[in-house]
């Protein structure tokens, strides 16, 4: 009786636990500035519960044995010689079964709401990747509001390029807020990765292929956008920023930004490789970073971002 | 008791082997021997070498990392120690250290006197220091080592800035394909060993988990080395005559590369962690003292590992555009796999209850393991959820996830077997305070270290960098703590190597009370083991309280593996005749 007592007791308690670790899911996140962002985010605290029951609920039993079942010492007494229960080991296959397909089921369920990836077109390389994305048209499903872009994302060695189809090139991504956009991802030379962490969304840009992409950001700011896959040297500085604005907002920053020159952009990359060659080309091999792309607006190294 | 006067079974003197105290010990260790137990020993030796060599580079790394900004070493030189230190502790020390144990423990658990291709084995062992030699010789190549990660994913791999013929890529790919035909001929001799050279009456369902795992891991190393070795030629061409496998201008493809990668690196993870997982499965038993819970299912468990293993690939190309068909596939595979790992989990768990617990260094690190191996398994399925894995993919998640279960989990279950065979091949117990320090430091080490990198990754740290944005500097400076943490934490455990090796209490042929039978030996065990005389295999493994024997004649085989060390031990002494 009081062993059953026991049990419902530790459950409360690892439920409740449970639960707050859930609520304290938010606070390990960056702020969701996507659409997708709330649905990754829902996903992860569902897995944060489960997981939080099972890993306190296991390390409670190891914790007990260890606490309440040690041998003393010279004691050479066996313990209870239990070889198995079939009825446990069936509980504790069919379980975890249960649970990993409920985990699979929303996981396939989200990944059809999000249906962020577009179609994938391979070329050979750089060049006519350029020139496929460039003849690019928009493939919106007429019912959404109608998707901004193409935007091109072009991936260097080590810089982010931006072309609007308006025609203005910058070195930091400015999106409308609320507007599905759709983006060509393009690499000239390796592999990168587009990620932006508040919009919780990453893919990969390929080398020789053009990915068509689209995402929704749905909050105004300015957030980090990095390169996740890696490329070489100077992989870490191979960041910039998202800045998302209001729709009139982005409508003047095209305007303002279509009457500046194209020049060539601030960035990090080069720095840290002019630095190397002054002290003499210390370090191991790397290829030199491709010119800054030339762009109506540059990076600014002073902005700061929220995520 | 410890005495290290040399007082030993004639058997044993005639082992080339080490046995503390017999002249020359040392020098055996430097040459082509055929003996499973000097190869045992010579891999988990110089692995263990490695493990340093590998942690210097992680302490080096954690030196960068500790301020945001690439200021102790050049961002290309972070890149060389990253690829260097993932391939130096994956290849020179996890996978040779547990052929290590494949080595010492597989003939005496399964009564057979040595390996079925002696010559093989060495032959396999003696690749090993040849291309950790090729590896630390990239170091000093004009150009450095490679610096494109351990994943090698072209184009990036196939740059080659200088042009030149040799350089740190190319001896890497020539280090990474010798090592794997040494793991081939590995792999075709300890299942061979498993195979055909049991001791009598050891059927399937009689077979000591380690076993069972050893079979289930060093099948995935057959079927899956043979594909990479086929990625890895492709990439050398690419890289060294201008071929254009993976190259988008000539219409190669880089993503074939990634197939051809994860094929084999996806369950090759599974072949470092299935013989920790028979590890487990040993020590758990001994020391709660108790039979090993629904060893069947655990036994059977191992081959759902190695079958899902070779299926759930493709969750490290979630993000590379692979099409949503696939990704959910591939999600629902990969989650699939917790469920023969949880059965082994939950196995363990109630092996443990009830049990009469002895906290020996061996268990804690084996309890510590568990534990956090419950968390990464945690972390795997949130890593399998797309949608998830899409945010913290390639960040400081998978690398704390990784840690959590190549570090926290498997490198804790190496050392809890060295502490639990030590005396086993050494005649020699290791010093439980010191061990217990080592215990303590390693965990507080290890879990400051790896448990900080989730919160860096889920707020969007990727993970390969040399310098980061400052809102991740806390996670970085604790993480940098526990890994200089866990570098004291190496001094007591060497200490103990050694000091316990030359000068360790005596021990005896089963100082742990365990049912096995490796303990049916003299410590260190003769030459070949049990040589003419098997023991006949009556019932399963870990019959811990059940009163029942283990082989036919157990007492005998235990007088005799106590007679030694003979008291005075005279030339005309013979060996000890069974009594009838
Ligand atoms: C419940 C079991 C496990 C699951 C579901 C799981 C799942 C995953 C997934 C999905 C990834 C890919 C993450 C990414 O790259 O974005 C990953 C990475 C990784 N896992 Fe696990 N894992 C499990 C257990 C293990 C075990 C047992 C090992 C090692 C023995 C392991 C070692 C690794 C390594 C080394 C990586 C990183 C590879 C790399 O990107 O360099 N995992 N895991
Ligand atoms: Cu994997």
């Amino acid at each position: 009786m009081t062993t059953a007592l026991w049990i419902v007791l530790g459950l409360l308690l690892d439920g409740a636990l449970s639960r707050w670790m859930v609520a304290q899911v938010p606070h390990w996140l960056p702020v969701q500035a996507s659409a997708a962002a709330p649905h990754v985010d829902a996903l992860f605290a569902l897995e944060t519960g489960i997981g939080t029951f099972l890993f306190v609920g296991c390390v409670t039993l190891i914790l007990i044995t260890v606490l309440f079942r040690r041998a003393p010492k010279y004691d050479m007494v066996n313990g209870d010689p239990i070889e198995g229960n079939l009825k446990l080991e069936i509980t504790w296959t069919l379980l975890p079964l249960l649970i990993v397909a409920l985990l699979t089921w929303q996981g396939i369920r989200v990944n059809t709401t999000l249906a962020t990836l577009g179609g994938k077109q391979r070329v050979s390389g750089g060049t006519e990747a350029m020139a496929v994305s460039a003849a690019a048209t928009t493939t919106g499903t007429g019912a959404l509001a109608a998707p901004y872009g193409p935007v091109r994302v072009i991936a260097r060695q080590w810089s982010w390029e931006f072309v609007y189809p308006e025609g203005v090139r910058s070195a930091e991504l400015h999106l409308p807020v609320d507007q599905p956009v759709q983006l060509e991802l393009v690499s000239l030379d390796v592999l990168h990765g587009f990620y932006v962490p508040a919009f919780r969304l990453k893919q990969d840009v390929i080398p020789g292929s053009v990915i068509a992409y689209r995402l929704t950001p749905t909050r105004e700011g300015r957030y980090r956008l990095r390169d996740s896959l890696f490329s070489g040297a100077y992989f870490a500085s191979n960041q910039t920023d998202v800045v998302v604005e209001s729709a009139e907002g982005f409508q003047t920053w095209l305007r303002e930004a279509s009457k500046q020159a194209p020049h060539p952009s601030w960035n990090p990359a080069r720095e840290l490789h002019e630095r190397r060659l002054r002290r003499g080309d210390q370090g191991w091999a790397t290829v030199p970073p491709a010119p800054p792309p030339l762009v109506n607006v540059g990076l600014d190294p002073q902005a700061s971002h929220e995520a | 008791m410890s005495s290290t006067s040399a007082s030993f079974d004639p058997r044993v003197l005639r082992a080339p082997h080490p046995v503390p105290g017999a002249p020359d010990n040392w020098k055996r260790f430097f040459t082509f021997n055929t003996d499973a137990k000097v190869i045992g020993i010579q891999y988990i030796a110089l692995a263990l070498f490695f493990l340093l060599v590998g942690g210097l580079l992680a302490m080096i790394m954690r030196g960068e990392l500790i301020t945001p900004p690439a200021d102790l070493v050049d961002p290309s030189v972070y890149n060389g120690l990253y690829t260097m230190h993932g391939t130096v502790m994956l290849f020179l020390f996890l996978f040779p250290i547990l052929n290590g144990f494949n080595n010492l423990l597989i003939p005496p658990m399964i009564g057979a006197p040595d390996m079925a291709f002696p010559r093989l084995n060495a032959l396999a062992f003696w690749l090993f220091p040849l291309f950790g030699t090729i590896l630390m010789v990239s170091f000093f190549v004009p150009g450095g080592p490679s610096t494109s990660g351990w994943w090698a994913y072209p184009p990036l791999s196939t740059q080659n800035p200088l042009g030149l013929f040799v350089n740190g890529q190319f001896l890497w790919i020539l280090a990474v394909a010798l090592s794997g035909v040494s793991s081939i001929m590995g792999a075709v001799n300890f299942v061979t060993t498993i195979l055909r050279m049991r001791a009598p009456g050891m059927g399937w369902f009689r077979l000591p988990i380690f076993c069972w795992t050893a079979v289930a891991a060093q099948v995935i190393q057959l079927v899956g080395l043979p594909v990479l070795t086929g990625g890895a030629v492709m990439l050398l061409f690419d890289l060294s005559f201008g071929t254009s496998f993976y190259q988008p201008e000539g219409g190669g493809d880089p993503m074939l590369y990634q197939h051809f990668f994860w094929f084999y690196s996806h369950p090759a993870v599974y072949v470092m962690a299935l013989p920790v997982f028979g590890i487990f499965s040993e020590l758990f038993p001994v020391y709660a003292r108790k039979p090993l819970f629904g060893y069947e299912f655990v036994a059977v468990a191992s081959f759902g590992i190695t079958f899902l293993s070779l299926i759930v690939w493709v969750h490290h190309m979630f993000y590379s555009g692979t099409p949503q068909w696939m990704r959910n596939l591939f999600m629902a595979t990969t989650m699939l796999i917790a469920v023969p790992t949880g059965i082994k989990v939950f196995a363990w768990i109630a092996t443990l209850w009830r049990g009469r617990l002895r906290l020996t260094t061996a268990m804690l690190f084996c309890l510590g393991g568990l534990i956090n191996f419950i968390f990464a398994g945690i972390t795997g399925v949130m890593l399998a959820t797309v949608p998830v894995d899409i945010h913290v993919g390639n960040t400081y998640f998978v690398v704390g996830h990784f840690h959590y279960v190549i570090f926290n989990t498997l490198t804790f279950g190496v050392f809890a077997a060295i502490y639990h065979w030590f005396p086993k091949f050494t005649g020699r117990l290791m010093y439980e305070g010191l061990g217990k320090l080592h215990f303590v430091l390693t965990f507080v080490g290890s879990t400051l270290n790896f448990l900080p990198m989730h919160w860096a990754g889920l707020m969007g740290m990727p993970r390969r960098v040399a310098s980061y944005d400052p809102e991740f500097a806390l996670a970085n400076v604790l993480a940098s703590l526990g890994a200089f943490l866990l570098g004291v934490a190496m001094i007591p455990f060497l200490l103990n190597l050694v000091s316990s090796w030359a000068r360790g209490e005596r021990a005896s042929a089963n100082p742990w009370q365990a049912i096995g039978l490796e303990w049916l030996l003299p410590s260190p065990p003769p030459l070949e083991n049990f040589e003419e005389d098997v023991p006949t295999v009556l019932n399963g493994p870990y019959g811990y309280g059940l009163n029942r024997p283990l082989v036919a004649d157990e007492a005998r085989y235990i007088a005799r593996a106590n007679a030694s060390p003979a008291p005075t031990p005279t030339p005309a002494s013979t060996p000890r005749r069974p009594e009838p």
